[in-house]
């Protein structure tokens, strides 16, 4: 028998049995579904991810109060870890390693208010000039903050795109003055745009001399006192390992804090690797929810389908007797109902393909968050169903296969 | 010789209980002949259709298909003889309802590998042959009894075989196209085609050219 009648006999039960057939793969498509959505946007999350680490430079350290991602804060610990100072940053550029080194504080501003237009929850940072260097923020217009600005306290600030689309859509925002919190500030630049990221503008930002800040904003309580304490940004020299600076770096902070041999750190080093593995953790829990998911549904798919089979089998009983009285072999018969349940699961594998990829699409639109399904994720829902269409189709299979031809013919 | 059996035996197990359908059949059929095979129900008649059909294998006793012996073939080259050499045709029809009177006749094709331009050319052959050319799209259910009876014969012819084996072919039509299809074996005959014949019915068995008798498994006549 040549292979493509025995495709064709397949294809025949979506013919004869539309809406069976149709609910039959409904746990085929909705475990497809969720693979390829959650592998989809997990994918583009990675892709947008990378390309945030690397802009905070690849090689940066942040010497902060607090280790990224060290899980529940123990805010009491974390009142009795000593402030970074200035002296601390001095000390640290003196290393050998080092090439550059840079402050800021931050803080979280509500609202600004520009002649009517207003802006919130605005990310005011305080630094140095070597910011921009290490954090590759470029100017678009006008000047950065200078060490004049430093030196001197200016009211001088740098404003993001998100500000100056907000409060200055008509208007040259450079010598314009704002008032965040009371005090006024001259805006001497803009910085070149840097996008959303998870649906969130990186442009809402503010930047402000450390000095400046220093003298007009004072320290918060809980989560803001945490953020108002002072960062440092640590560059160190071209072709200089990150491992050996974060060593360097941890060896001098433990010898000013006095700490013995025993004790933890009482300050963070975070590096690209830290936000990495935080992020790697995060998405190992989606992929593991994602894999119980689809297995649960791709097993209840693939019970559907054996079920279906079977009674397909039991209905089609003298339809085999036929067949084998007319000389199909029992491996005719095998694979007519084997390559009818892959065919089954198959194509609830390529509707759950494009569902999956229709969600993931939405998502992006909705939650400006980019999509990739990339062509292996393709293969891997097809892989998946057909391998569901094989394991749960051999049995019906094989029982249409073993009968004995005379008693399937005499069946009523 | 086409058919020679010896000693052919059937036994099954019914429960603890052994029954024995078949009990040392000796039957000779040349090629050609046009044979009537008769009993009542229970004299193991169908039995041995199904042994002859090589549906079914014997529990002892050997047989041999056109000077082989096949009593112990393993069931593929059993598929290979019922689809090659063999063709039968039921009481009950037994059409695909599915497919049209053209796709039916093609089934034995299809299983033998024949390539679809020929098998249609074979298959309109085959309902011309039966007369029911103008029919070849129909379903089984817009077709008379009479008519599926000839589609079935058409389709038992497919691959040329050696041996057309009819079980009551007459059994569920009225004895008017009872008349119709026994004419239609009987030209079958003639033309050379050997006919095997199962049947109760007296008036059917007088068509063939010779008549055996089966009681409690044996030939009697």
């Amino acid at each position: 028998m040549r292979p493509l009648e025995l495709l064709k006999l397949s294809i025949e039960t979506f013919r004869t049995h539309k809406l069976r057939s149709s609910l039959t793969v409904l746990g085929i498509i909705i475990g497809v579904m969720t693979v390829i959505a959650i592998i989809s946007l997990i994918q583009g999350m990675n892709y947008e991810v990378e390309r945030q680490i690397s802009s905070l430079g690849s090689n940066t350290i942040f010497l902060q109060k607090i280790s990224w991602g060290m899980g529940r804060l123990d805010f009491e610990e974390l009142a009795r870890r000593p402030d970074l100072t200035h002296a601390d940053a001095v000390a640290i550029a003196g290393l050998p390693g080092i090439a550059r080194v840079g402050v800021t504080r931050a803080r979280q501003i509500p609202k600004i208010v520009w002649h009517g237009n207003k802006v919130t929850d605005v990310e005011l940072q305080g630094t140095t000039p070597s910011f921009s260097a290490i954090h590759n923020y470029e100017v678009e217009t006008g000047r950065f903050l200078n060490s004049d600005d430093s030196l001197r306290k200016h009211q001088v600030c740098v404003i993001g795109g998100y500000i100056i689309d907000n409060l200055f859509p008509n208007h040259n925002p450079l010598g314009k003055r704002l008032t965040i919190e009371g005090k006024s500030f001259t805006v001497v630049g803009t910085l070149v745009r840097k996008g959303s990221f998870l649906g969130q503008s990186q442009d809402n930002v503010i930047l402000v001399p450390i000095t400046t800040f220093e003298k007009s904003f004072s320290a918060g309580r809980g989560v803001g006192e945490i953020m108002h304490s002072l960062s440092i940004m640590i560059q160190p020299r071209r072709g200089y390992p990150v491992e050996r600076a974060v060593d360097e770096v941890r060896e001098l902070m433990r010898r000013r804090h006095g700490l013995a041999y025993n004790k933890p750190d009482d300050f963070g080093i975070n590096t690209q690797d830290t936000i990495r593995e935080i992020y790697q953790n995060i998405t190992r829990v989606a992929y593991i929810v994602m894999i119980a998911v689809a297995a649960i549904s791709l097993l209840v798919g693939g019970i559907g389908i054996m079920n279906i089979m079977l009674v397909a089998v039991t209905e089609r009983t003298r339809e085999i007797g036929l067949r084998k009285a007319l000389g199909a072999t029992n491996q005719n018969i095998l694979w007519q109902f084997l390559l009818e349940s892959v065919m089954l699961s198959l194509v609830g594998g390529a509707v759950g393909i494009a569902v999956g990829m229709g969600l993931a699409k939405l998502v992006e639109v909705l939650a400006h968050l980019k999509a990739a399904a990339p062509f292996w994720t393709i293969a891997l829902g097809f892989g998946f169903s057909a391998s569901v269409g094989i394991f749960f189709g051999i049995y019906p299979a094989s029982r249409a296969a073993k009968l004995n031809p005379i008693e399937a013919l005499r069946y009523e | 010789m086409l058919i020679r059996t010896e000693k052919l035996t059937k036994v099954y197990c019914a429960g603890t209980v052994e029954v024995r359908a078949l009990d040392g059949v000796d039957l000779e059929v040349e090629a050609g002949e046009y044979v009537a095979l008769m009993g009542a129900s229970g004299s193991g008649k169908s039995t041995l259709m199904h042994l002859l059909g090589c549906l079914d294998t014997p529990t002892s006793g050997r047989y041999w298909f056109n000077g082989a012996d096949i009593s112990s073939l393993p069931d593929e080259n059993l598929a290979r003889l019922r689809n090659r050499e063999i063709g039968f045709v039921f009481q009950s029809f037994n059409l695909l309802a599915r497919l049209s009177a053209i796709a039916n006749v093609q089934l034995p094709m299809v299983y033998a590998g024949v390539g679809p331009k020929e098998r249609r050319a074979r298959a309109e052959e085959l309902l011309e042959l039966v007369g029911l050319r103008d029919r070849a799209r129909h379903r089984p259910n817009e077709l008379s009894g009479g008519e599926m009876q000839r589609v079935a014969v058409a389709r038992a012819l497919a691959n040329r075989p050696r041996l057309l084996l009819a079980d009551e072919p007459t059994g569920n039509l009225d004895s008017r196209t009872g008349r119709e299809i026994m004419a239609l074996f009987d030209s079958l005959a003639n033309q050379g085609n050997t006919v095997l014949l199962v049947t109760h019915d007296q008036t059917v068995a007088d068509h063939a050219r010779r008549i055996v008798r089966l009681s409690d498994g044996r030939i009697v006549a």
